[in-house]
């Protein structure tokens, strides 16, 4: 069975203890350490915000995991595929979107989506209608034989996460995927990941929002300095703050705070 | 606007270009100036050589000059006022297009005609600063062999850069006006890029018709030059008087430059203002394509090269270049059409020029391919090894030079079959050469950065250049003298080797 491009009749995603990412001990160093011996466990089906200042290591451990990036250390595993041992395996069920969005100028969506699609290797019979669909759904319908070198930033990211989800990954990485879009693309694109996580993929996602995060993720996960700092829901994050009516973004900063002071 | 204020913003505007050029020269990484600087004058030294191999034999010209001499001193002027104006217009449009400083000085409590003057001065002031760079070998030799008289050919330089940008201006604003900003930027790159070859190019062209020779000199030497030219006194010889060191022309040249400069600043300045706007205001052009088409299928490597066509076929530097390369390649066609009729030796300069075209495309070519991905992440994420996708970009250059040369040496195989043969060896070696430089110097740029190409690695350029040159000789020699051909064929494949040595990602 297919709905909405995750394809729940596979058996490694109809067994729930499988996690859809397994990172261990993930460890990158440029001229610093960026990412600290990361351990991050996502489970099928959830959508998972990852939190944290400007320079935390965020988009450095997404890339990673992405294949964009190849670690110091550790390990990355996708739906039970060892993401650094055979990536391509890897990248065919798994999606990326940055937060600049980065398509060609030169070719209208529909072009690009058709590009996209024949890399994955995905048959034009199925792309076409779902590309469409999407773009329709992203509300780019009255632009999809225009050139996207004339789009906004906002019309940019939306054709950029049609591409990432017109092969139908089973895990979708985004990084800051709201940048500058105004809130009726913000609210096409939140709706989108809703649907998609609903029908079974997984998403985890960096975002700045924390209202977002707060609304959309089942779980959360702050990191800082490259370690994870806390995780879990919103709930178990004030549990484990000890205060019960606190906002995400209270705990977000006293966190954050707690972790400048102890570096 | 005070004339501190002016002042002040005039110094601003040489600070950009000056930061401008300094991150073309250094491939926008700071820290390098110096080096830069040091190694541009090691070059300008360097070029003191070939400029005393080109022009050294004219040193000794004294006034007057015979109407031959002066046809031909005349044309090259008018070559380098032809190749500035080139470089004018492109930097006119960047103006337009690149500085991301409209919106703050057209919001500024500024007298905009003002602000634009002086943008129209700084634009004429750098074109005659980089005249004047480049001419400075060719005045040096002169001025050594010849005598201070030649010091003069620095005022026409001068001249000529400043009548070069006040007509750079002047056209790059009729374009807006007459075709929109949308269609302005490619038509003005175009113009630019054949500004400066269509004047040699339309030379060898009469050359080659009157008398089968790919030689501009025998045009303008010719006796019906002369016959058609003016007299000796008047105005069209100015600057060539002036150049041999005649005051009274030299004076008169470098005042009739700046009124026209001051009469383009005064007549446009205050549109210059509108210009903008329209500019900003469509500066994001949406091209309606083609109607509902059905998305096709194929492999994974086939959506890569089809992507990559439509995006070559779509790029507005590869239609300026293609137009270029064709234009270049117009003499040599014109020369194999007329072998059909008598069987002229001179057929053998077919095979170099298609060649170094070949190899210059290719280059080019390999860059948008290889080095301009705007969407790395992208094709980095797609689930196919980095060789294959590689080898799609690869394929879709040599695919790209194989059509486009394939006509000509197809034209040659009646005219000369071994010679066709040797052409397409040329071709396929000079590419392939061309597209392996790029593939080790490869590096993640987006298309749009494709002028800082040849700065990013200058020796990669420096490479790519004599293997094409390298290549194209080893190609003419294979016909004429076979045993240099052995020894110009090793020479450069070991710079291509040694390239391959001493490259970062050597495959």
């Amino acid at each position: 069975m297919v709905r909405n491009g995750c394809n729940l009749d596979r058996p490694d995603i109809m067994n729930s203890d499988e996690s859809a990412l397994q990172v261990r001990g993930l460890t990158k160093r440029f001229d610093r350490l960026a990412v600290d011996a990361l351990d991050l466990t996502i489970r099928i089906g959830e959508f998972y915000a990852l939190l944290g200042p400007n320079g935390a290591g965020k988009t450095t451990t997404l890339r990673m995991v992405a294949g964009l990036l190849r670690p110091d250390a550790g390990s990355v595993s996708v739906l039970g595929i060892d993401a650094l041992k055979d990536p391509v395996a890897a990248k065919q069920i798994m999606a990326w979107v940055s937060d600049e969005p980065m398509i060609y100028d030169k070719l209208n969506p529909l072009e690009y989506l058709e590009f996209v699609a024949g890399l994955w290797g995905i048959d034009p019979a199925v792309s076409e209608p779902s590309a469409r669909e999407l773009l329709a759904s992203l509300g780019l319908e009255p632009h999809l034989h225009e050139r996207c070198e004339g789009f906004s930033k906002g019309m940019r990211q939306k054709v950029a996460l049609a591409g990432a989800l017109v092969h139908n990954p089973r895990l979708i990485i985004l990084d800051e995927p709201l940048t500058g879009l105004d809130a009726v693309s913000a609210r096409h694109v939140k709706g989108l990941l809703g649907e998609r996580v609903r029908a079974g993929c997984t998403v985890i996602m960096t975002t700045h929002i924390l209202e977002v995060a707060e609304r959309m993720a089942d779980r959360i996960g702050v990191i800082a300095s490259g370690r994870l700092v806390a995780e879990g829901t919103l709930t178990e994050l004030r549990q484990q703050n000890g205060k019960n009516d606190t906002s995400l973004e209270d705990m977000f900063i006293a966190l954050v705070d707690t972790e400048a002071a102890a570096a | 606007m005070t004339t501190s204020a002016l002042t002040w913003f005039a110094r601003h505007e040489i600070r950009l270009a000056w930061r401008e050029w300094l991150a073309i020269m250094t491939a926008g990484r700071r820290g390098r100036n110096r080096a830069a600087i040091i190694g541009l004058i090691v070059l300008a030294a360097f070029l003191h050589l070939p400029a005393y191999a080109v022009i050294g034999r004219f040193a000794d010209l004294q006034a007057p000059l015979d109407k031959s001499s002066l046809i031909v001193v005349t044309a090259t002027i008018f070559l380098a006022w032809a190749l500035m104006l080139s470089q004018a217009i492109e930097s006119v449009t960047r103006v337009f297009y690149a500085r991301a400083d409209l919106d703050l000085i057209m919001s500024s409590p500024v007298a905009l005609a003002n602000v634009f003057s002086v943008r129209i001065a700084a634009i004429a002031l750098a074109v005659t600063a980089m005249a004047l760079l480049l001419s400075t070998p060719f005045v040096d030799v002169l001025v050594i062999s010849g005598g201070v008289r030649w010091f003069a050919a620095y005022g026409v330089v001068i001249a000529i850069g400043l009548s070069a940008a006040a007509v750079a201006i002047t056209v790059t604003i009729m374009l807006f006006r007459s075709i929109g900003p949308r269609r302005t930027r490619l038509v003005a790159q175009i113009i630019a890029a054949i500004i400066g070859a269509g004047f040699v190019i339309a030379l060898q062209i009469a050359a080659i018709l009157s008398y089968g020779t790919l030689s501009r000199f025998a045009v303008l030497t010719s006796d019906t030059a002369a016959a058609f030219a003016p007299d000796a006194d008047s105005i069209v010889w100015w600057p060539a008087h002036a150049v041999l060191g005649d005051g009274e022309a030299l004076l008169l040249l470098l005042a009739g430059s700046l009124v026209l400069l001051g009469v383009v600043m005064a007549v446009f300045s205050p549109r210059f203002a509108d210009t903008a706007i329209s500019v900003s205001a469509s500066a994001a052009p949406s091209r309606q394509g083609k109607s509902a088409r059905a998305f096709r299928a194929g492999s994974r490597q086939q959506a890569l090269r089809r992507k990559e066509f439509v995006l070559l076929r779509r790029d507005p530097w590869l239609v300026s270049q293609s137009l270029m390369q064709l234009l270049y390649l117009v003499p040599p066609a014109l020369m194999l059409w007329r072998s059909f009729a008598d069987s002229s030796a001179a057929i053998v300069l077919i095979t170099p020029v298609i060649v170094m075209a070949a190899g210059q495309l290719a280059g080019g070519l390999a860059w948008l391919t290889i080095s301009g991905e705007d969407a790395p992440d992208l094709v980095a994420t797609a689930p196919l090894p980095p060789s294959r996708v590689i080898r799609a970009k690869i394929e879709v250059v040599l695919i790209a030079i194989s059509v486009l040369f394939a006509p000509l040496i197809i034209a040659l195989m009646f005219a000369s079959p071994q010679q066709a043969a040797v052409t397409a060896a040329g071709v396929i070696i000079a590419a392939a050469s061309a597209t392996a430089i790029q593939l080790w110097f490869r590096v993640q740029a987006k298309r749009s950065q494709f002028r800082r190409r040849q700065t990013s690695s200058r020796l990669a350029t420096f490479a790519e250049a004599f293997s094409s040159i390298g290549w194209a000789a080893t190609g003419a020699l294979v016909l004429s003298i076979p045993l240099a051909a052995l020894v110009s064929g090793l020479l450069t494949a070991t710079i291509v080797a040694l390239t391959w040595k001493i490259s970062p990602r050597r495959e």
